[in-house]
């Protein structure tokens, strides 16, 4: 018999950056809900492989809700990661143009910005684009500088979410596939493997799997095509090279290729932009890996002589449409929320406060307005922010913390156990590496990798495709 | 007295005549002369063991250069801490150092607590770790079943499954402890792939390995890819000459040599920084470019046996004791297939008694010429020039360098 693991007001299907902002923000205005994930972490997909910029929209197409969701979405990142202590530095960004067809393109972003609302985003000459980013490569000219864009650790976003929603009574399952959907008298029976999970309403965050999500609810709207972006992280030592997010500037060839610091210390470099028949292939490639060292080597010439860190690749879910596919279909209670592109990450938060807005205007189970409880306290992961191991009266309370484990991040045992025994506990080395920084730096492992897969079988639970209740 | 180990440093300890960074066979080594000396010596080590890399290798071949008897690796480690430790040196274990925020000094963390030192002289033997899988630029998945010899070893220490077919990538001396360790874990090597030619380990190292494990050696081939999702699958592989590539079955791949110095200490406290090797340039009495910061061992010849660093150490103790200046000096610079050499700056006055360097490639040329300008100021003839493997010269030519000529070169011809 088919195992009922719960019945309530609202599924939320995919535990990325904007389900798990879905699921806190429905949870704390009054429904029951449940958060549901294929794997066995939240933030395993496009969540976890970004540019990790938190985007001001200067150039979305304005009047679009991606445009608007994008502005508000930013602003209220900013505040929850503030109060979260989630690693987030205010750098503003530059665009570079390259070559003259790239500085006749930049008043047209200007006025892209102001329309949409950026209007502190001004031109700037090249002796100026020189004068702040002296490190450039001897091809820069000048620029149009984004004030408002920021850097953040995109993974602890994603966690907060999950954890405020499980604070606010939120279920959350994991390593549970949505597989059918039965329409009942009052709502769905949603059909997982060798269980079921019954609700009123059900939101549809699947990301990469958000237009078969959609078709099991009867529409055809958009299809997704796994856009892969390939990244690559650059030593630490680059930090040092740059102030702020150089941004390239898109013509009608190309996108082109950002160099970004990162809250971690490292720089990045990336992404590419291919589209791909496969869902899942997270691969890098020699063309690709090429292709980026150039562009880093010809934006930022001392790159060229540093170590590269880590490669890796995210898949964004691109749609042929131009916008957000977020779409309310109150008559079956099923809300649609495709194609959030490469800025979910920045949206997630206003694609959350529009989706319980939708709710209420359907007559969705939404209860009043309540004060938000104060968000988590999140493990400060930032290269700025007072890691634990550089506290002494936190190491005199509490000697694990400074027992350093990973040497090249500075991750000390008490940090790992925190993570091993925090509210929503990674289940695999990858997970306790997203919560804690072990083994992401330059020796990779070479150290600290076989420690650190012994304590994670000794620490962490053991992933049994249920709940992590 | 014998020194004491102690878990994390020690708060509120006095400023030891010197501070070594690192306990390995360098550290270790240096911290045996030093304190046969009476010089107070502190030596902070991260690991909660001191030894440093030889800890984790259980075969044989350890400690014939320097302490002139075969041991394992294990009890080479155990025996050189034993040495350090009667002479008096104390090891803080478990113990990180880190560039103090504002000031000189080094910050140094623990369990215990967090100590400031700013001792006149320190030394760096901060060691090696081998290039990883990122750094090496090599695409594909992201897989389990990908290791560095480094962590390959520990991992067998500590009891963890490896897998069952494995492809080595590399052919130097660690590239074959790597192998052996593969097989003391049960795990097939299917091959040992390298970009070199041959294999440029020992002779008889390779010979016994062959016959051991049947290996199928795969050379003048690059790795080119790794496939796999969750678990690695297979390596994609390329012959350099003819562009074909082919692939191997495995679950494991080991990453070995191309050795990268732990220089993050030496390069904060702003020491010129040899782009050849990528450790500190250090002058023939061991010092960086910054004053009272010295630099010993495989941090600054990466990477020679244990013995060598151990070595190496050894010299920079005695040197140290002697209060030995090196004096001005000019940069050595290397022309191909030499990359590194070390002493990286050698002047008239203090000449070392061994230059070591290294190769990128094999050469037919084995003949070293050191010139300056129009002066021949050496001609040695070398044994061997095998990549990976130890080059050394002696170096009292040095005393005829004329500090008013241009830099000294090394060549082979």
């Amino acid at each position: 018999m088919t195992e009922l693991i719960a019945d309530v007001d609202v599924a939320v299907i995919g535990a990325g950056v904007v389900g798990c902002a879905i699921a806190r923000a429905l949870a704390q205005s009054g429904c029951s809900v449940a958060l549901l994930d294929a794997a066995h972490d939240v933030g395993t997909a496009s969540s976890k492989a970004n540019t990790a910029i938190v985007h001001t929209g200067f150039d979305t197409v304005p009047g679009t809700l991606e445009s608007s969701l994008v502005a508000r979405g930013s602003e209220l990142l900013h505040r929850f990661a503030d109060d979260a202590g989630i690693a987030l530095e205010r750098t503003g960004a530059l665009l570079v143009a390259w070559d003259g067809e790239q500085a006749k393109a930049l008043e047209g972003l200007l006025d892209k910005a102001h329309a949409n609302g950026c209007l502190d985003a001004a031109l700037i000459d090249s002796a100026e684009v020189r004068r702040r980013e002296p490190q450039l490569g001897p091809l820069a000219g000048p620029g149009l500088e984004v004030p408002g864009e920021s850097i953040i650790d995109p993974w602890s976003v994603t966690l907060a979410f999950a954890v405020d929603a499980l604070r606010s009574a939120a279920q959350l399952f994991l390593g549970r596939r949505v597989l059918s959907v039965a329409e009942e008298a009052d709502g769905y029976l949603l059909g997982l493997d060798a269980a079921a999970l019954r609700s009123r309403w059900v939101i549809n965050a699947a990301g990469l799997s958000s237009d078969v999500i959609d078709r099991l609810f009867g529409h055809d709207d958009f299809r997704i095509t796994a856009r892969r972006g390939q990244l690559l992280v650059i030593d630490k030592r680059a930090r040092g090279l740059l102030e702020e997010i150089i941004l390239p500037v898109p013509t009608e060839r190309t996108k082109g290729v950002l160099v970004a610091p990162t809250v971690f210390g490292n720089v990045l470099v990336g992404p590419t932009a291919e589209d791909l028949d496969d869902r899942s292939d997270h691969a890098t490639t020699a063309e690709g890996i090429d292709s980026l060292r150039r562009a880093a080597e010809r934006i930022l010439p001392g790159l060229a002589a540093l170590e590269v860190t880590a490669l890796y690749a995210g898949l964004r879910a691109a749609t042929e449409h131009r916008d957000y596919q977020i779409r309310c279909h109150a008559e079956q209670r099923y809300v649609c929320v495709g194609g959030i592109r490469s800025t979910g990450l920045t949206a997630s938060m206003a694609i959350a406060e529009r989706v319980v807005g939708l709710l209420r205007e359907a007559g969705g189970p939404i209860g009043p307005v309540l004060q938000a409880p104060a968000p988590p306290r999140m493990a400060p992961l930032g290269a700025a922010q007072r890691r634990p191991s550089f506290d002494p009266d936190l190491i005199s309370s509490d000697a694990a913390y400074g027992a350093i484990i990973c040497h090249c991040e500075q991750v000390s045992l008490g940090e790992l156990r925190d993570a091993a025994q925090s509210e929503l506990p990674p289940t695999d080395l990858d997970g306790l590496r997203r919560r804690t920084r072990a083994m992401n730096g330059r020796c990779q492992g070479f150290f600290c990798g076989a420690e650190l897969r012994s304590l994670a079988a000794a620490m962490l639970p053991i992933p049994d495709g249920r709940s992590s209740q | 007295m014998i020194g004491r180990v102690h878990q994390g440093p020690i708060v509120e300890a006095p400023e030891p005549d010197v501070l070594i960074v690192g306990a390995g066979p360098a550290g270790l080594s240096a911290a045996i002369e030093l304190g046969r000396d009476g010089r107070r010596v502190v030596i902070v080590e991260r690991e909660s063991a001191a030894g440093g890399v030889p800890r984790h290798c259980r075969h044989q071949g350890f400690g014939l250069l320097d302490l002139h008897r075969p041991l394992s690796g294990p009890a080479y480690a155990a025996r050189l801490v034993e040495l350090a430790r009667a002479q008096g040196a104390e090891i803080w274990l478990q113990t990180t150092a880190r560039r103090h925020n504002d000031g000189d000094g080094l910050e140094l963390v623990g369990p215990s607590g967090i100590a400031e030192l700013a001792p006149a002289t320190t030394l760096l033997a901060t060691g090696v770790r081998e290039r990883p899988r990122s750094a090496r630029l090599v695409p594909g998945d992201r897989p389990a079943g990908i290791f560095t010899t480094g962590e390959l070893q520990q991992s067998v220490q500590l009891g963890l499954p490896i897998g069952r077919r494995a492809v080595v990538v590399g052919a130097e001396h660690v590239s074959f402890s790597a192998l052996l360790t593969l097989r003391a874990a049960g795990v097939d090597t299917i091959a040992m792939v390298t970009e070199q030619p041959r294999q440029q380990s020992l002779p008889g190292t390779a010979a016994l390995a062959r016959a051991a494990t049947g290996l199928h050696f795969v050379g003048s081939t690059r790795v080119v890819a790794l496939h796999g999702r969750g678990r690695l699958e297979s390596v994609e592989v390329q012959e350099l000459g003819s562009g074909q590539r082919r692939m191997f079955e495995a679950d494991t791949i080991v990453f070995t040599a191309d050795w990268i110095p732990d220089a993050v200490l030496a390069q904060e406290a702003g020491a010129e920084i040899d782009p050849a090797s990528l450790g500190p340039l250090v002058d023939a009495a061991g010092q960086t470019s910054v004053s009272g910061l010295f630099a010993a061992g495989n941090l600054v010849h990466p990477a020679e046996t244990a013995s060598i660093a151990a070595i190496s150490g050894r010299e920079l103790g005695r040197q140290l004791v002697q209060g030995a200046s090196a004096g001005p000096g000019l940069r050595v610079e290397a022309d191909p297939p030499l990359s590194w050499v070390t002493p990286g700056w050698l002047g008239p006055s203090l000449p070392p008694t061994t230059i070591r360097l290294h190769s990128s490639y094999f050469s037919r040329a084995r003949v070293l010429m050191i010139t300056q300008g129009e002066q021949e100021l050496h001609r040695e003839r070398l044994r061997h020039v095998t990549p990976g493997r130890s080059l050394s010269v002696t170096g009292a030519w040095a005393a005829k360098i004329d500090l008013a000529a241009g830099p000294i070169r090394l060549r082979l011809v």
